[in-house]
């Protein structure tokens, strides 16, 4: 037998990696494992990078488990190192030097790359893109030992707005444009992302929509602007483009996977191959509010995702239930949170609550009396118990009013419900 | 593992819970000297809701698929490995509120001006029986 013989091996090193590693290791203590990466960095918050750019928190802290996670659930480590090859009949893996490993079963965690438009001047130096560490790393070494003033940042999207907010935070002149009519289109509804423009505008983001880059300029191979279809060009020393993030299925395509935009799982995580599991951003498991399988970046289904596949590998039979879309994201200071279909398909009805100042804003959408979607703004209180009504889909026509009420609790909620939730099913009190 | 549950059959809301998780957590060793103490008082991380005649006490429920850690981008919020309860940890914590999106209960206190979460239940770190149950004159909150 190889050295390089695992009863499972890991594909990614991010949050669906760690859980799945985590739950593998709680159901089998014996069984040798290893995780792939073609990072070289330990597991770490991806989702802090801006905050870290910006110097909001400091570096160490980016690790979220022990550093010596790997040796305490003996698991090897292959790291900066991206595996090129998988071959199902043989159950192999290749890695990009020539090293071949052989799994029992094996999960693909590998993510997704940032889409870079093809556009003139995008290889320039100075011109990023914002998902990794490293890149993170790259985009501060440049702004110190460059004279760096303006930023544009190419999208903006959930990347998009927390670099442009970290770049104005950094003190620099900064310009986000978006293609789209709004910021935060996907996350938010309208009068969200009218409020979250605003947030932005406040911390001197300046905000662009409606508008596309149709060129980056540059000199000495540094790039010094972008042009926009209206013709008008900003100056900018630095570009982040972050016009969204594509998942990273090359290898299961190359396999004879069944892909779609993402590798496609059943509801226990498992691709075509029986083998074969995936998990987090390269998935696209199942949305129950839509009935269809899609595609979901985000890290709590990413988590999720893992620790269910990672059970399943380890020989415990866990239904995924799916996950819902949900983003928290704070823009500039101003909480948002949004759940569900935000632009609901047909005729939904809406619930809507605005604060006396115009600060806060809370708009629910319902089709045949169970919440589809929800968007919160500004106070952010307890969105939880909507989320959990969202997930339930419980018929909510007997309390609609106290929905959008600001001091919605748990008593607002019928009470066979809440002794449910807080008692757990089956205890009668 | 055990959990505080509330009756709120018979919960009068008299908020002394609140009282006394705040005096638990204060790092006093009086009642009193705690509440002089204005300034340094934690927020109870038991939330009494009343509505008219109802009322009951809901903290953490230190559920075994707890989704607050799930969707923790920070590493803040963890499960302790030897007595299961969910912990916080404030440093950690970049207030982004994933935990308040997802926490069915809205168990989650913000503490808005520090921009993180404010306080959550800890089951007073298996020292016993927790603060707010001790405490409850009427055994509304239960301990088990």
């Amino acid at each position: 037998m190889s050295e390089h013989t695992y009863d499972y091996v890991i594909l990614g090193n991010s949050t669906a990696a760690i859980a799945a590693m985590e739950a593998i290791r709680e159901k089998d203590a014996q069984g040798s494992m290893a995780i792939v990466s073609d990072q070289m960095a330990h597991c770490y918050c991806s989702p802090l990078i801006t905050y870290v750019l910006c110097g909001k928190v400091p570096e160490e802290r980016l690790n979220y488990r022990p550093r010596d996670v790997y040796r305490q659930l003996q698991v090897t480590t292959y790291l900066g190192r991206a595996a090129t090859r998988l071959d199902p009949a043989a159950h192999t893996v290749t890695l990009a030097d020539g090293v071949e490993l052989r799994y029992g079963k094996l999960l693909l965690a590998t993510g997704g790359t940032p889409i870079v438009p093809d556009l003139p001047g995008v290889d320039l130096q100075g011109v990023f893109t914002f998902t990794r560490y490293e890149d993170m790393a790259r985009v501060r070494e440049f702004i110190n030992s460059h004279k760096v003033r303006q930023a544009v940042v190419v999208g903006a999207g959930m990347i998009g707005v927390k670099v442009a907010e970290a770049f104005a935070t950094l003190g620099l002149e900064t310009t986000v444009v978006e293609l789209r009519d709004r910021v935060l289109a996907l996350a938010l509804d309208e009068t969200g992302s009218e409020m979250a423009e605003q947030a932005l505008e406040d911390h001197r983001v300046r905000v662009i929509t409606s508008s596309a880059v149709t060129s980056l300029g540059g000199s000495n191979g540094l790039v010094q602007s972008v042009t926009l279809d209206s013709g008008s060009r900003l100056p900018a020393q630095v570009v982040v483009m972050a016009v969204g993030v594509r998942p990273n299925i090359k290898l299961a395509q190359q396999a004879g996977l069944g892909v779609n935009r993402g590798v496609l799982v059943d509801d226990h995580l498992r691709t075509s191959d029986p083998y074969i599991y995936a998990a987090g951003d390269v998935a696209e498991a199942y949305d129950p509010l839509t009935g269809e399988p899609r595609p979901l970046a985000i890290w709590p289904a990413a988590y999720l995702q893992g620790e269910i596949a990672g059970r399943n590998m380890a020989g415990t039979d866990v239904t995924y239930e799916g996950s819902i879309a949900m983003n928290s994201i704070q823009v500039c200071g101003l909480p948002t949170i949004s759940v569900g279909l935000v632009e609901p398909p047909g005729r939904a009805e809406v619930l809507e609550y605005r604060s006396a100042d115009g600060k806060s804003y809370r708009r629910m959408f319902l089709v045949n009396d169970r919440i589809v979607g929800a968007v919160f703004v500004g106070d952010v209180d307890r969105a939880g118990i909507i989320t959990g009504l969202i997930r339930s889909q419980m018929d909510v026509s007997s309390f609609k009013e106290k929905l959008i009420q600001r001091d919605l609790g748990l008593l607002s909620l019928p009470k066979q419900y809440r002794k449910h939730i807080v008692m757990g099913p089956g205890i009668e009190v | 593992m055990k959990r505080v549950y509330a009756k709120e059959e018979v919960c009068i809301g008299c908020r002394l819970c609140e009282i006394y998780c705040i005096f638990q957590h204060s790092g006093h060793h009086t009642l009193v000297k705690a509440f002089l103490d204005q300034e340094n008082l934690p927020e109870p991380a038991v939330r009494v809701e009343e509505d008219g005649a109802m009322s009951f006490a809901l903290q953490c429920r230190h559920c075994d698929d707890a989704p607050c850690v799930a969707a923790c981008i920070a590493g803040a919020m963890t499960r302790d490995p030897h007595t299961g309860a969910i912990k916080h940890d404030e440093e950690r914590c970049v207030g982004c509120w994933s935990c308040v999106m997802v926490c069915p209960f809205g168990a989650i206190r913000m503490d808005n001006e520090k921009g993180k979460v404010g306080s959550k239940c800890d089951l007073c770190e298996g020292k016993g029986i927790p603060a707010c149950v001790a405490h409850c004159p009427n055994e509304a909150l239960i301990y088990e």
